[in-house]
């Protein structure tokens, strides 16, 4: 040990300093070196095996190279690394790298209540929450055996579509960005804004929700809900033509989608893609449809469906899809006349909230809080057995797979008879569909990557989870 | 990490599940019970432990969890509409699970598959579960993907399950199947012991498991065997351990609110 108290006294003895002089050179750039501070020691790290690869490889000579693209790069859709090998601009090989904003959500659903997890669910793919939290909620539903109120069904319709349609906002505004449309991006997020403020008003919050619970969602919908649904859909019948007009027939945007990022039929079976990229390449594949859940068997809409299999089939799907959900939304708006329960009647399960406006905001009615201070002993018990403890759900497994923006998203969960998930798997589209980047990208332009990449439409919070 | 080593971990060549089980779900004497107990015993009733407690709760003893075999007939969907209960089956109760197990059993039989290899069918939910022998994992599922009675073209989940210490066999890996033809789901199970976490890879069957596989790898340390390139996929390349693991801590600092002390997560009380 070196006496630290002179601050600066270190000493730095290396394995190299005892090599040869002309080895010791190359050996000792590579070495992290380390320095004790008051701080604690400290590391410098240089090199690498950098050295070593460029020592491999001819580089005046050769026009293949390595590149690193990202994770913090504009054009990677968020926090995704791509890594390139290119001979000249061509992409010979692509690899994407993820985890970036690996958050550990699956891990802290098990030791929180089956309720608090939907709090955390609504955060993985943070531009669809509605849909975590609904296929998280029908899972557990569907270990706890029970049927959610028709009201709650349609009012998750409401928001899942609602949500369907900022999603394909975002990712046509963010492709557009990605790919210079920058009018693209403004009018796609004006719009989207449109829609956050809807879900603002109906659920409390623009995004993460956290508003459909197991059993039901956590409180009716506001008054006023129906006309400012009818408004907002009224709006954006105005604005989704916009879209044709700015972007659809546009050449430069054709230029840089049309025949760009391929990807057959057979490609999307094998690795598994769901969602538009698969409708682009000709299968009419929708959960909705398909494996029908919610009730959408009895909404009327269609499933676009395109044969080209290229980015901007996918976008024409997604404008197309923003269509069937204004439609879906109308038809939500009609049954939502029709009053009734939004949460399941056992009161061992639903969460006791009969929420009010209070002059500190919003809590717990009054009468409700007179009722279970005042006058049932049993609601207290029941509201602080569910709040604290949470409800126990039977063992076993169960597994939902609905129809989000970007293809199937599942949720296995596993319970082992407690209150707390025993295991929350939540299979996210843009997981896999991110798997089929390089069949997409290979052997294209470097500027292909990005409308590929853009075309998937991966939403990193869901991929990494 | 670290292997259990506590007193209900020798190597399982007896029947596990306690004698007391009087669930009588009919294990058949093999040589390891077919599938083995999933999830963990609880005592109890507000998880505390030694608090003198004299209302008799604490002396609760819940079971742990076996999935009890199905029997015939399996029931389930009847339609082609994929609706999610057995009020679509048909009279007689037989539906589209035992449609499912029958074309199985006949393409085991077809590819000469022992029926060994498929343990047990559990029927829970409103879904089928098939628990498969590990040696024979990559069999069954060219089976199902290639048979033109089931047809399951698409893998859409692949996860793993960790059911903690204590527990034989307590890795899972489960194989979520989606047949697009036929319009239903299955799933696939199959467990390994947390000292021979090998199971063979699905990737040349379905190509999507890659991802899957590989995420699982990193959560639960489990090793597919034939897997093109078993790397970590959501943690970083040098990372010790495998997060998802039961054994593996949450961490977390205790938070200080309002001038108390909250507790991290994993060291609440858990009321299970």
């Amino acid at each position: 040990m070196t006496d630290n108290t002179g601050g600066a006294g270190f000493s730095t003895r290396f394995a190299e300093d005892f090599l040869p002089p002309d080895e010791q050179d190359t050996a000792s750039m590579r070495r992290a070196r380390s320095t004790d501070t008051t701080e604690g020691r400290m590391f410098t790290v240089t090199g690498g095996d950098w050295e070593d690869l460029l020592a491999d490889n001819d580089f005046e000579h050769d026009e293949r190279i390595i590149i690193n693209m990202g994770p913090q790069h504009p054009s990677t859709h968020g926090v995704l690394r791509l890594i390139l090998e290119l001979e000249g601009e061509t992409v010979v090989q692509a690899r994407s790298v993820i985890g970036y904003l690996h958050t550990g959500i699956e891990k802290s659903c098990e030791y929180r209540t089956w309720t608090q997890g939907v709090t955390f669910v609504t955060r993985a793919d943070y531009l669809s929450p509605a849909f975590n939290e609904a296929a998280y909620c029908m899972a557990v539903e569907k270990l706890l055996g029970i049927e959610v109120p028709a009201r709650a069904q349609v009012i998750r319709v409401l928001l899942m579509e609602l949500t369907r349609i900022t999603s394909h906002l975002v990712a046509i505004a963010t492709g557009g960005m990605e790919l210079g449309a920058l009018t693209g991006m403004t009018a796609g997020f004006r719009e989207r804004e449109e829609g956050l403020h809807l879900m603002e008003f109906l659920t409390g919050l623009r995004m993460n929700m956290a508003y459909i619970r197991p059993g039901g969602v956590t409180q009716d919908l506001p008054e006023g809900s129906i006309d400012r649904i009818t408004g907002f859909i009224k709006i954006m019948e105005q604005r989704l033509p916009e879209y044709d007009r700015l972007l659809t027939g546009q050449p430069i945007w054709k230029a840089r989608m049309v025949g760009v990022g391929l990807l057959p039929l057979e490609g999307c079976m094998q690795l598994g893609v769901t969602g538009p990229i698969l409708r682009s390449a000709g299968l009419p594949w929708d959960l909705r449809k398909t494996m029908p859940y919610c009730g959408y068997e009895t909404y009327d809409f269609e499933v676009p469906t395109l044969p080209e299999g290229d980015c901007y089939a996918r976008f024409l799907l997604r404008l197309a899809e923003m269509h069937e959900s204004l439609k879906i939304m109308k038809q939500c708006n009609e049954r939502l006349r029709e009053p009734g329960p939004v949460m399941v009647g056992d009161p061992k399960i639903g969460w006791p909230a009969q929420l009010s406006i209070g002059s500190d905001g919003m809590g717990n009615s009054l009468e409700y809080i007179r009722k279970i201070m005042g006058q049932s002993m049993e609601s207290l018990i029941h509201h602080f057995k569910l709040v604290t403890e949470g409800f126990h759900v039977p063992p076993g497994q169960a597994y939902v797979g609905i129809e989000n923006p970007r293809g199937e998203l599942g949720c296995h969960v596993v319970s082992a008879g407690g209150t707390r998930p025993w295991r929350v798997h939540l299979r996210d589209p843009g997981f896999v569909n991110l798997q089929a980047m390089p069949a997409m990208a290979e052997g294209s332009m470097i500027a292909d990557v990005v409308a590929a990449v853009a075309s998937i439409d991966p939403v990193m919070g869901g991929v990494d989870r | 990490m670290t292997t259990p080593s506590g007193p209900g971990t020798p190597p399982q060549n007896s029947v596990d599940t306690p004698a007391e089980t009087p669930s009588g779900t009919a294990l058949h004497h093999h040589p390891s019970p077919p599938v083995p107990t999933t999830g963990v015993e609880r005592r109890g009733m507000f998880g505390v432990q030694g608090s003198g407690d004299t209302s008799g709760y604490g002396l609760l003893v819940t079971e742990p969890y076996t999935p009890a075999p199905a029997e015939r007939p399996y029931g389930g969907p009847g339609g082609t509409g994929g609706a999610r209960d057995e009020r679509s089956a048909g009279s007689d109760g037989y539906g589209q699970f035992d449609e499912v197990a029958d074309a199985l059993l006949a393409a085991m039989h077809e590819r000469s598959i022992p029926p060994l290899a498929l343990l047990q069918t559990t029927v829970a939910n409103g879904e089928i579960t098939f628990y498969i022998h590990r040696d024979f994992l990559t069999v069954m599922l060219w089976a199902v993907r290639d048979d033109p009675s089931m047809r399951f073209e698409l893998a859409s989940s692949i996860s793993g399950v960790d059911y903690g210490e204590g527990v034989p066999r307590r890795l899972h890996v489960v194989y979520e199947l989606t047949s697009m033809t036929y319009r239903r789901r299955i799933r696939l199970e199959v467990a390994v012991d947390v000292d021979d976490a090998h199971v063979p890879s699905a990737v040349a069957v379905y190509p999507t498991a890659d991802w899957h596989e590989r995420e699982i790898w990193d959560m639960f340390g489990i090793e597919f065997s034939g897997h093109p390139g078993l790397t970590r996929i959501l943690m970083p390349d040098d990372w010790l351990g495998h997060p998802q693991r039961k054994d593996y801590p949450l961490g977390g600092i205790p938070v200080e609110y309002k001038g108390a002390e909250i507790a991290a997560p994993d060291q609440r009380r858990s009321y299970s």
